[in-house]
């Protein structure tokens, strides 16, 4: 009966920081999936705005290769970019530095990878987003605005931009909450995020459940202040907006 | 037979090579990749099924379950709607390992012992989180006049639940769950984490040995013409099943 608990004891130590402990490194992955996460943001959030602005254009073209894009990178596994960029990356940089320098060989930042490959993603799925949000504002506002005297930036800063701010803020928390566990991806191409530092725990303790267990709870943890922030946030962008039978 | 199968096979291959496509190449893993494509499927499918088994009694729970059933259910799809698959997948995969004895003991071991089943039984429970939320939402969507009804009419609570308020409840989620349905095919790549030989495993494989992008290429065309399937059967499907509700726009 006894040994229950000392089996319990036994674990926690492992999470202890320090040489023996395998806390501090843990939480060293844990803060690396964040900073990827926290990269990843602005430039999947451009990418999706870029996309979302081509899907709204005039040009066919344009709209065209708009909605390529996101078919391709809504439909492509995660891992399977993540590869593609990787591998993909390596070999096309050294074949453009070979015509540069004979026998250079390039290696890709694996950080940086991962950045891009989320980042093509996350903007396929925000673009969707932005789209809507885009749409959401009407023409009105815009015109207005105009008459007013406003200038294109002032316009857009000012007036469009609030509007499709609170439109695309449940949609945008969405996406961030998909990005922050597909981070754990990236651990298969040996960044030594929260993933793989568990994983290398796992390999000298022998204790992968309870390993995999705790990872999971730290990614509940980030979901849940994630989703705290994003309600705050939404909250601000909807000061200005009564909701049907809202107080 | 296999004479009919060569000469398309060979057909095959030499439009390949016509459109700049590595035919050699494709003649060493093209069956590989079918195979591979046959994996992803079975991995799919099955744990969509089996997930929708587990989904309803789930999203129930959480709309008539008292307290304890419904928070229950509440936390089971929180816990792995919050966490990534890979981690979920890691925690059963290698978790049954250290559990060996103790599965051995009730007669599972053979069950945790292949990678597969691993894949197909955390692929279950994570699908069943999405659809039991999905559904959950449909329920909830749905008037209270609509169980009022049905139980004025004289239905018990479970044939009003089988008769009228899960097919409008059904109705409601078709779309999300053809959503979950891609997301499933998109996600079961994880499982080549796990040495399974799905489409993605079969694709790292090859790559591995021949060190040529185009197989990444292949396997990109594969998943895209299965996601693309999947879209279009579900616009049928949904404009099909929902006739009545059509709008005109």
């Amino acid at each position: 009966m006894w040994s229950v608990p000392l089996i319990m004891l036994d674990l926690l130590s492992l999470l202890s920081f320090g040489p023996d402990g395998w806390g501090d490194e843990i939480a060293r992955g844990a803060l690396l999936t964040i900073e990827l996460a926290l990269a990843t943001l602005p430039v999947g959030i451009t990418i999706g705005l870029l996309i979302a602005l081509a899907k709204d254009s005039h040009s066919p073209v344009l709209r065209g290769l708009g909605n390529l894009y996101t078919t391709v990178f809504r439909g492509l596994p995660e891992l399977l970019t993540l590869f593609i960029v990787y591998y993909g990356g390596q070999m096309l940089l050294t074949r453009i530095a070979n015509y540069l320098v004979p026998d250079a060989n390039i290696e890709v930042n694996q950080f940086v990878a991962g950045v891009v490959a989320l980042g093509l993603v996350l903007g396929a799925f925000s673009s969707e987003v932005l789209l809507a949000a885009i749409r959401a504002v009407p023409r009105g506002q815009k015109e207005a605005a105009s008459a007013l005297g406003l200038s294109g930036w002032s316009t857009f800063r000012l007036v469009t931009f609030p509007q499709l701010w609170r439109v695309a803020l449940p949609g945008l928390s969405n996406n961030w909450m998909v990005l922050l566990k597909d981070t754990s991806l990236v651990s298969v191409i040996a960044i030594s995020d929260l993933m793989r530092q568990t994983a290398i725990a796992v390999g000298v303790t022998k204790q992968p459940f309870f390993f995999y267990l705790v990872a999971c709870l730290i990614y509940l943890v980030f979901s849940g202040v994630s989703s705290a922030i994003f309600t705050k946030l939404e909250n601000r962008a909807a000061r200005g907006f009564k909701r049907v039978g809202g107080h | 037979m296999q004479a009919i199968l060569d000469a398309i096979g060979s057909g095959f291959l030499s439009v390949m090579g016509f459109i700049g496509l590595n035919a050699d190449l494709m003649d060493r893993y093209g069956l590989r990749f079918l195979d591979g494509v046959w994996v992803t499927l079975k991995l799919v499918v099955l744990s969509v099924f089996l997930g929708a088994l587990l989904a309803l009694p789930l999203a129930v729970a959480r709309v008539e379950g008292g307290k304890f059933l419904a928070r229950a259910s509440f936390v089971y799809s929180y816990f792995f709607r919050g966490t990534p698959l890979l981690a979920q997948t890691f925690l059963i995969y290698y978790g049954a390992g250290q559990f060996r004895e103790q599965l051995t003991d009730i007669g599972l071991w053979w069950f945790f012992r292949d990678a597969f089943n691993c894949a197909l039984f955390t692929f279950t429970l994570n699908t069943a989180a999405y659809q039991s939320e999905i559904l959950r939402g449909g329920i909830q969507s749905l008037p209270a006049g609509q169980m009022e009804a049905a139980q004025s009419l004289g239905l018990s609570r479970v044939l009003a639940y089988r008769k009228v308020v899960l097919p409008q409840a059904f109705a409601v989620g078709l779309r999300p769950l053809g959503n979950e349905l891609v997301l499933m095919i998109k996600s079961s790549a994880i499982a080549s984490v796990i040495t399974v030989y799905d489409l993605m495993g079969v694709t790292r494989l090859a790559f591995s040995r021949s060190y040529d992008m185009e197989v990444y290429l292949w396997a990109a065309a594969l998943y895209l013409i299965m996601v693309e399937i999947v879209r279009r059967v579900w616009d049928v499907l949904e404009r099909r099943l929902n006739r009545h509700m059509l709008v005109s726009r």
